[in-house]
């Protein structure tokens, strides 16, 4: 589903990602953890097309295609959607419109029939229970005055309703209490699919114990330096990221040269 | 310096060639201002004395008056000889003879607004005979709101048919000399509506000028009075979302609202005029006074507007809170693209005591719009008691826009509580991410954030004219984005 070979990007002239490879099947769980400011981020924004990253160098396919050549919009209707770390506000917009807007141009782009409005809440409505909140939520503008978590769940939310095909959460379990970890959990847990790819970035373990990735990888200076199945991110968790660096394959040798 | 621009001297010894009499029985005057402009007009109209009196009067103060210069906005100088200032109604002559000769963004304008073909040729001011659907309904209407004793009636017809309620309070609200444009209107108004609501009857549907048989042709210089006596209420609808195109490059219209005690008047506009082209060319400058009296005590008076077109506005829609505990608000959402300028604002002038004023404003700037939010609270020294809250937030979109704000404040009672919001903001990198992550393109996500930025505005206009609005607002904010 995607294939991710030797990536590298900027911000301004600073490099971030130093040569990612990653290759990701339909229906795997990857997660990928990394001390702060090693470039996860940066890595989920570049798959999603934001533009204060530049790609220097490398190629990403997703579904075969040429996942650079495309438009933020087009990656998202091809079914590429990404949970931010730091969910955006928008004031005056309700939440009901903006993610009814959003299905209907992604079913419009599928040649699907727009929803209209009876129809579409009783959609929300039932993805709303998977994610335990309150339907005056709906009626709120986005993200406005909503706590950390509920930003979070809101955008789980919104990857329920859009179901997309490859789906990158960004620090997603930060800032959630345990029972709305367990409540998102449960939800990406249902979104697993066969046909469904999951990125997860995370700091914690923890997550991890609710959602079980299929490998796990570690980032550091904008490298994977290290990929494994689940147990890796139970040494990480014990032994923190200096054991890896420790091993000869850490942040001095990757840092760009200045 | 040709005979057309003329001096002063020239202006007042200016006199037709052809007679007096032959002009009246003409389909247009020819170009060009003079006391026997304003005779024609009257005669033409067959107005009672005291109106061409008072037209005369104020053609004298214009002529000794000089436009505004303190407005920042910036036009070459207007001939006012080289100006036809009466031509029969439904004269097209000087129109496009097709839609081939119209402005094709113009008419892609119209497509994206959902506009029925054969409406389009009407707005786009194309000659055709048109049988309008709104006929009908306006005479349905028009027996409903006569049973309720309501005048709803063009501005010409309330002369014939009710001279003593114009004679009464024309020039009340903005007197003939209030300022240059006021004046001129005043000398030459063409025609307009007339509204008066009887004491104690709250009319019972949206006036709206649309469905006023023959508002089409109202001309350059539109005069608008509306009365609400004693208790009484009206909700009224001016414009439409539909870009109009009109010959006629300068518009100096006069809106006057009376609020006799207790009673309520709001009034909606949505401007849409021809803003020119992407360069600016051939847009329509809007000069317009509009202003309100809340004459008598517990009256209220709501301005909200949503300013799309023209290439040049000139507007400040004010309320004179004259009664005690009378209530002023003015909602505005104002956008600029392209080469578009505007100077808008309010003027909240509390006089009575315990009076209460509210003002939002929001400013779109996008392309090389430029606009200024120009507002005056004024409270006088009897106004004890009186409040106003003032919101003024700009959203700028791209580098090459501009926006200003010019608040005036006149406290001279001590007891008085203004408050004064200002913002200015860029539109986010980060908003327009996200929205075009879960699927939109960038121009429905600058439109659906730009709605939300003006929503408490929206949610002051009458139902169908907010979803329109809101349509027409990302309409008119294609390609700022890119
Ligand atoms: N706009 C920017 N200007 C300058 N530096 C930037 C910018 N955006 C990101 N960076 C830098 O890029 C590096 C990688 O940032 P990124 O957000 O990808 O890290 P991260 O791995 O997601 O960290 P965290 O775990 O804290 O979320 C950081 O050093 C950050 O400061
Ligand atoms: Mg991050």
């Amino acid at each position: 589903m995607l294939i991710i070979k030797d990536l590298h990007a900027s911000v301004g002239d600073k490099p971030i990602l130093n040569g990612i490879n990653l290759e990701i099947k339909a229906g795997e769980i990857h997660a990928i953890m990394g001390p702060n400011g090693s470039g996860k981020s940066t890595l989920s924004n570049v798959l999603a097309g934001r533009e204060n990253a530049t790609v220097t160098s490398g190629s990403v396919l997703y579904q075969g295609k040429d996942l650079l050549a495309l438009a933020i919009e087009e990656r998202a209707r091809q079914g590429i959607f990404l949970a931010f770390q730091y969910p955006v506000e928008i004031p005056g917009v309700g939440n009901v419109y903006l993610l009814k807007a959003a299905l209907n141009a992604q079913r419009k782009h599928r040649g699907l029939p727009e929803l209209d409005a009876l129809d579409f809440l009783a959609l929300v409505k039932d993805k709303m229970k998977l994610m335990e909140m309150n339907e005056s939520m709906l009626y709120r503008s986005v993200n406005e005055g909503f706590s950390g978590g509920e930003k979070k769940r809101n955008e789980i939310l919104q990857m329920a309703v859009l179901e997309p095909k490859l789906a990158i959460l960004d620090e997603t379990d930060s800032g959630l209490d345990i029972d709305a970890l367990k409540i998102v959990a449960n939800g990406v847990n249902s979104l697993r699919a066969e046909d469904r790819a999951m990125i997860l970035v995370t700091h914690y373990q923890r997550l991890l114990d609710y959602i079980k990735p299929d490998f796990v990888h570690v980032l550091v200076g904008g490298k994977i330096v290290r990929s494994g199945g689940p147990e890796l991110a139970h040494e990480l968790e014990k032994q923190g990221y200096a054991w890896i660096s420790d091993e000869g394959t850490g942040v001095a040798e990757v840092q760009p040269k200045s | 310096m040709n005979n057309t621009t003329s001096t002063l001297e020239g202006i007042i010894s200016q006199e037709y060639q052809h007679g007096f009499e032959t002009l009246v029985e003409a389909d247009a005057l020819p170009r060009g201002l003079s006391e026997d402009t304003v005779r024609v007009i009257s005669a033409k109209k067959n107005e009672p004395e005291f109106l061409l009196e008072w037209r005369l009067s104020a053609y004298r103060r214009w002529l000794e008056m000089t436009p505004p210069e303190w407005a920042s906005v910036h036009y070459p100088p207007i001939d006012y000889q080289d100006i036809i200032y009466y031509s029969a109604p439904k004269s097209q002559k000087d129109g496009p003879k097709s839609l081939d000769e119209v402005d094709p963004e113009l008419l892609k304008t119209y497509e994206k607004l959902g506009i029925p073909l054969h409406e389009r040729a009407i707005l786009a001011g194309v000659a055709v005979d048109a049988v309008f659907d709104s006929v009908s309904v306006a005479t349905t209407f028009k027996d409903k709101l006569a049973e309720k004793g309501i005048i709803f009636c063009s501005f010409s017809e309330a002369v014939q048919h009710h001279p003593e309620l114009v004679r009464q309070y024309l020039g009340s609200v903005v007197p003939v000399q209030d300022n240059f444009y006021a004046a001129l209107n005043s000398a030459v108004f063409s025609d307009g509506s007339f509204v008066y609501i009887p004491p104690g009857v709250r009319c019972p549907m949206e006036l709206s000028t649309y469905f006023r048989i023959n508002a089409k042709n109202t001309g350059q210089f539109e005069r608008t009075l509306i009365i609400a006596d004693r208790d009484a209420y009206v909700s009224y609808l001016e414009g439409c979302t539909a870009p109009m195109r009109d010959e006629n490059q300068l518009h100096a219209a006069v809106v006057e609202l009376v609020a006799l005690e207790n009673a309520q008047i709001k009034y909606s506009t949505v401007q849409n005029w021809y803003p020119g082209d992407k360069e600016g060319r051939g847009g329509i400058y809007n000069f317009v006074t509009k202003r309100g009296d809340c004459r008598g005590a517990h009256s209220k008076i709501s301005w909200t507007q949503v300013e799309t077109g023209s290439a040049i506005t000139w507007k400040y829609p004010s309320v004179i809170l004259r009664g005690d505990h009378s209530v002023g608000e003015f909602y505005s959402v104002a956008l600029t693209n392209h080469r578009q300028q505007a100077d808008t604002g309010t003027k909240m002038i509390h006089m009575g005591k315990n009076t209460r004023s509210t003002v939002v404003s929001k400013g779109i700037s996008a392309g090389y719009g430029h606009q200024a939010y120009r507002g005056l609270v004024r409270i006088a020294r009897a106004a004890s008691g009186a409040r106003n809250y003032t919101q003024c937030d700009s959203l700028l979109l791209g580098d090459k826009c501009a926006a200003h704000t010019f608040p005036y404040i006149e406290v001279k009672n001590a007891s008085a509580k203004v408050e004064h919001e200002a913002s200015t903001s860029r539109i986010g990198e980060d908003q327009l991410f996200f929205c075009r992550q879960r699927g939109l393109s960038a121009e429905d996500a600058v439109s659906m954030i730009v709605n939300g930025f003006c929503k408490e505005v929206f949610k002051e206009l009458p139902m169908e004219f907010a979803v329109e609005a809101q349509k027409l607002l990302g309409v008119s904010l294609e390609g700022s984005v890119g």
